[in-house]
Parts: structure tokens; sequence; C-alpha cells
């Protein structure tokens, strides 16, 4: 398994974030590179690499860039930096270490489909890494990297702006985006059209997420087959996995895309806090479905955790150890997309709140066993019936939940109490010294 | 709707100025034609300078993107970064998401309460601190996380929770 670090190379070096220690490390040499290299040979060297987006989504970056129509100008770029599915945690370091890696990924996007306006869709929390990623821009700007021409002498002119949200984790969605940077609350809107073909302004839109844009230099630099070779199967590169919840070492990993989840959590992020026994693990942000302690001995490639049931996502992987209510954590779960669903499609927006209402029920201890019948019944009548993917996302832990850990479900509804008690959220205290943050562990 | 105060002119002349002038170097980020756009920056710009989005700044925002107040309503209560009514002099939002719960942040969230002598999500009764609960603030491996006045504090705990506080002015 190869031992490359395709983003995370550069992080925690000294002003890591600065054009010049970018330039001193050979940032900007893959631009350089593609000046000279035809646009449409950029697209097939993506194509080849077998990348895929590391939002969620894994779909194919190649696939989904064919999609622009051929004649329509102007088209734009998208970044969504809008990073804020629980248990996520990564495009934020990007920004934080190496925003001209993310930058000199935008240039050559842009390079490669004719794109002259990309805008990074920043969610509104993200306050200090929307600084960084401005001066970054200002910084390649006055230093003529892009604006009028690219790299000061290439005809290609190009304008990045960072959007700032406003705390909304339904602007993630692709097309909820888009609204919202026309001015507007995030509604999903239909699709098709998909937004390559009718994006923003009614004009064609690549959205591409923050780290699928910045593994385009090492990608020109080193090649599409290069890449492809570092991943498995149809899935080429390393990825960012983030591990939280109850792990010795928790942070940033980047691994090979088809990494071992178990080798991940036990060797990488140091095992269980506390000695403890696993329960389970989300591995791919909070709406995919929960896997069983026994079901993590899998590699993280796309294909291979839906074959194993689950969803890759974005790489976020939640640990529970076998002190933690798995009602307790699906009933704040729960709340989250209660919360977030727009209120655009009624089986989301109304279902979400019973689900919330029901699992709260049930840890308070006055839910039944038809409880948690209902609760089923309900994830069901969302999965499928919504315009976006947030109704199969609030629907996904409820069913796997339900299923993988019936007999804990129902106990509360025996007992007519929470069997964890006052200690649902597991034995863990708060960490009582602060070590510096981001912590991460390269192979 | 309540507190129009006037509309645009009962707002304070000179913070409107103020407003405009930081309002330009914005607008340049989007096509001409393209100015609503700018609804999130504009409203967030407006909270700034006139402390909460009240249905006021929502007619100058709109007025100054050109599009009507009915959007600037829409994105103001939408999201829930931006205030529509007035809020205490701190804003401190703490994560209770399942990342940071499982690292302590509801045992975070009884401590604050506790400390502002707040039963619930609110405002202390000398308008110092407004607590709430948030959602995923994207610092899951550095948890319990919590924002305060939009800047966000990792790997909390009661001592340094205490000590952020204190470092207010």
């Amino acid at each position: 398994m190869s031992d490359t670090l395709v983003l995370s190379g550069r992080w925690g070096k000294p002003n890591s974030a600065s054009l010049s220690t970018y330039r001193a490390d050979g940032g900007y040499g893959a631009l350089g590179k593609a000046l000279g290299m035809e646009p449409s040979v950029i697209v097939d060297e993506v194509k080849k690499s077998n990348l895929r987006g590391r939002g969620g989504a894994g779909f194919a970056t190649g696939l989904k860039w064919t999609f622009l129509p051929k004649e329509i100008r102007p088209r734009y770029l998208t970044v969504n930096a809008d990073e804020s599915e629980p248990g996520t945690f990564k495009d934020r370091y990007i920004i934080e270490h190496d925003p001209h890696q993310l930058i000199e990924g935008i240039a050559l996007t842009c390079y490669a489909l004719d794109i002259h306006l990309a805008y990074v869709y920043i969610r509104g929390e993200f306050a200090k890494q929307a600084r960084i990623l401005e001066v970054a821009i200002e910084e390649a700007r006055a230093a003529g990297v892009i604006g009028a021409k690219l790299l000061g002498s290439k005809d290609f002119d190009l304008e990045i702006h960072v959007h700032r949200g406003a705390g909304a984790y339904i602007c993630g969605e692709e097309s909820a985006l888009l609204e919202s940077l026309e001015g507007k609350k995030g509604y999903p809107r239909l699709k098709p059209p998909f937004p390559a073909v009718v994006g923003l302004w009614g004009k064609p839109t690549i959205i591409n997420n923050v780290e699928t844009i910045a593994n385009l230099p090492w990608i020109v630099e080193h090649g599409g087959d290069a890449f492809a070779a570092l991943g498995a199967g149809k899935s080429g590169g390393t990825r960012l996995f983030g591990v939280s919840g109850h792990v010795n070492r928790p942070g940033v990993y980047e691994k090979a895309c088809h990494y071992n989840l178990k080798k991940l959590i036990m060797e990488d992020a140091g095992g269980i806090l506390g000695g403890r026994a696993l329960k389970a693990v989300i591995p791919g942000g909070s709406s995919s479905p929960v896997l069983a302690a026994h079901e993590i001995d899998i590699s993280m490639e796309f294909d291979a955790v839906k074959a194993a049931g689950s969803m890759s996502g974005s790489g976020g992987v939640i640990v529970f150890d076998e002190s933690a209510c798995m009602v307790r954590a699906l009933a704040r779960l729960s709340r989250f997309y209660a919360e977030e669903s727009c209120g655009q499609c009624t089986p989301c927006r109304e279902g979400t709140s019973w689900m919330e209402g029901i699992l709260h029920k049930l840890e308070a201890g006055h839910g039944t066993a038809e409880d948690v019948a209902k609760l089923e019944q309900i994830a069901n009548s969302i999965a499928g019936n919504t315009i976006c993917a947030l109704g199969d996302a609030a629907a996904m832990p409820v069913q796997s939940f339900v299923k993988k850990f019936r007999p804990e479900f129902l106990r509360h509804a025996e007992q007519r109490c929470c069997p964890f008690g006052d200690h649902g959220w597991g034995l863990t205290q708060a960490p009582q010294d602060a070590v510096a943050g981001p912590v991460r562990y390269a192979l | 709707m309540t507190n129009h105060a006037g509309g645009v002119e009962g707002l304070p002349r000179e913070k409107v100025e103020q407003f405009d002038r930081e309002l330009a170097p914005i607008l340049k980020r989007y096509p001409p034609d393209r100015k609503a756009s700018a609804m999130i920056p504009a409203l967030r710009l407006g909270q700034t300078l006139f402390g909460h989005i009240s249905p006021a700044v929502q007619l100058l925002a709109a007025d100054r993107l050109g599009t009507s107040p009915s959007r600037a309503e829409e994105v103001a209560t939408f999201y829930v970064m931006l205030e529509t009514h007035p809020t205490g002099k701190h804003l401190v939002e703490l994560c209770t998401n399942v990342s940071c719960s499982l690292m302590g942040g509801d045992q975070l969230w009884g401590y604050l309460k506790q400390k502002l002598a707040l039963a619930k999500a609110g405002t202390t009764g000398d308008g110092r601190y407004s607590l709430r609960e948030v959602e995923c603030l994207g610092s899951c491996g550095t948890a319990p996380a919590m924002l305060v006045d939009e800047e966000m504090y990792e790997q909390l705990t009661p001592r340094k929770v205490d000590a952020i506080l204190e470092g207010l002015t």
C-alpha cells in the first residue's frame, strides 16, 4: 500500500498557507505544466485518475465534467466548502494548512473547463478558514497567479471569490448551495436538469468538493494513471479520513482510498478509549448506515463499503465504544436532521420531527415496542420520497441503528428507562488537557 | 411584521452610510446584474452594524441589492447565523452533536447552563451572554467545540470554557 501524501504533505510546516512556501515546495508547478497542455488532455487525465467526489456521493469527477454542454458560456465553478456533515472535518484543514493547493486546483479545473469565474462556498461557521482563504486568494491575485492572466503569462482570466454561508446544513446539497449563492434560502432544486447543465444563474456549473479539487495539482503533475494506482478498483488516490468519537487519537488521516477501516481505528487512531470494547462505527459521516463492531474489517473504497451495506461518504468515521447508548446517539442525530430539514418536502419536514420525538420518548423511558416499529415505518416512508438526499440521509441512520441494535431499543421500552442511565454518551469525560490540533498521523 | 421603525429612514444615517461603504467591495464579487447574490453578506454586514437584522435592515439590504423585501426576510429567517432578534453582547454556541457529546459536549452544555444560570438556551438577565446549542461545527476531531462570537474554540474543558468567557471584553 502506498504511503504517498497527496493532500496533507505540507500540513504543519511553518507558514504552509503562504504563497512563498507553497512555491518553494514546487507549488503552481502543475499549473505551469498545464498551461502548456491542451485543456481536453487535462480532462482526460482526470478521467484516467479515477478521482471520485470527496463530498459524500463518490461520483466520478471526470464524468461529471463531461456533462457540461459544449456550446454554452459562461460556465461557472463552485467549490463546496460547506463541510457540515456530522463527523466530517477534513476540508477545513486543507484550507487552513494549504489553501494554495486548493487555489491551484481551482485554476487547473477552470483552465481545463474554460471557466473564468469560481466561487468557494464556505460554511458560515468557518470564519477563520474563510479569512485564510481570502488572504491566500488575494496573495495569488497580487502575484499575478490568477486575475487577468494565469501565472502572469497565459491569456486566460480567472477570478475566484469566497462566499460565506450563514449556517444551514442543507446548503452542502449542491442545488441548495446554488440557491444560497443566488441570495435565496437553501431550497434544493428538482433534478434533472443537473447543475452541470442548468446551474448558477441558469448557466452550466461544476460543483466539486474542496478535497476533490485539491487533488488536481498532483494529478496534473504525476498523471492520471499514477493517481489511479494509489487507490484500488474504481477509486483512485488517497483520501482524508476523519476519525472522531471514542478513540485515543482522533484526527484526520490521509490514507489510500481502499485502506482498511479496522486498521484505521485500531492502529492509526490508537484504538478505543479506556481500553473498552468497540460497539459501533459510522463509516462515512452521520448519514451513512452504522456498522456493528464485527463488520468493520473492510476496505474503505467506495464500492467496498457499499457492498458492506453502508457508504464511505465523506470519510467521517465516528466511533462508539460499548459504554455509549445507541438510542441516545440516534436521538441526537435525528434531532440534527429535524433541525436541518429545509421544510420543502412533506415526508422529510414532518417525518424527521416525528422520528426525533419518538426517539426522545424512547430514550426518556416512555416508549413502547410499537414505537420502535413506527420509527422504522416513518424512516421507510421518507427514504426515496424527497427532492434531495437529506430525506435519505435522515432515514438511513434510523433504519440501520434499529436493525443492528434492536435489542437495545426494545430494552429501553421494556425497562421504561435508558439502561445506561446518566451515562448515555459513554464513560468518557471531557478531555482535561488540551493538545494542539489538528492531529495528523501519516502512514 | 413589527419594528419597522419607519423603515430604512428609522436607521441611524451614519450607520447606513457605513453600510453602503462596506457593501460596495462585497458587490464587486458578483456580476453587476446579479447583485441579489450578495444577500447573505449584506445581511451579515447589517447584523454587524445594527446589532440584529430587524425588518428595517431587511428593507435596507433588499433596496441596495435591487430585490424584494420578502427575499431579504426569507434569507434572514432561514439561516441560523442571521439574527432577526437582539442577542446578548456575546453569543456562545456549543456543539452537542454526536462526536462532541461522545467527548463530553453534552456535559459541557449542563456546565454552561449552570455557569450562566440559565435553565435552557437563552440570554442572561444582564444581557451579557446568549447561550444556545448548535449543530456540528466541523470540529469533530478536536471535540468538544463551540463558537463564541463566531470564533471557534476546540478541545474544550470546563476550565477552558471559564478562561474563554473571562477573556471576553
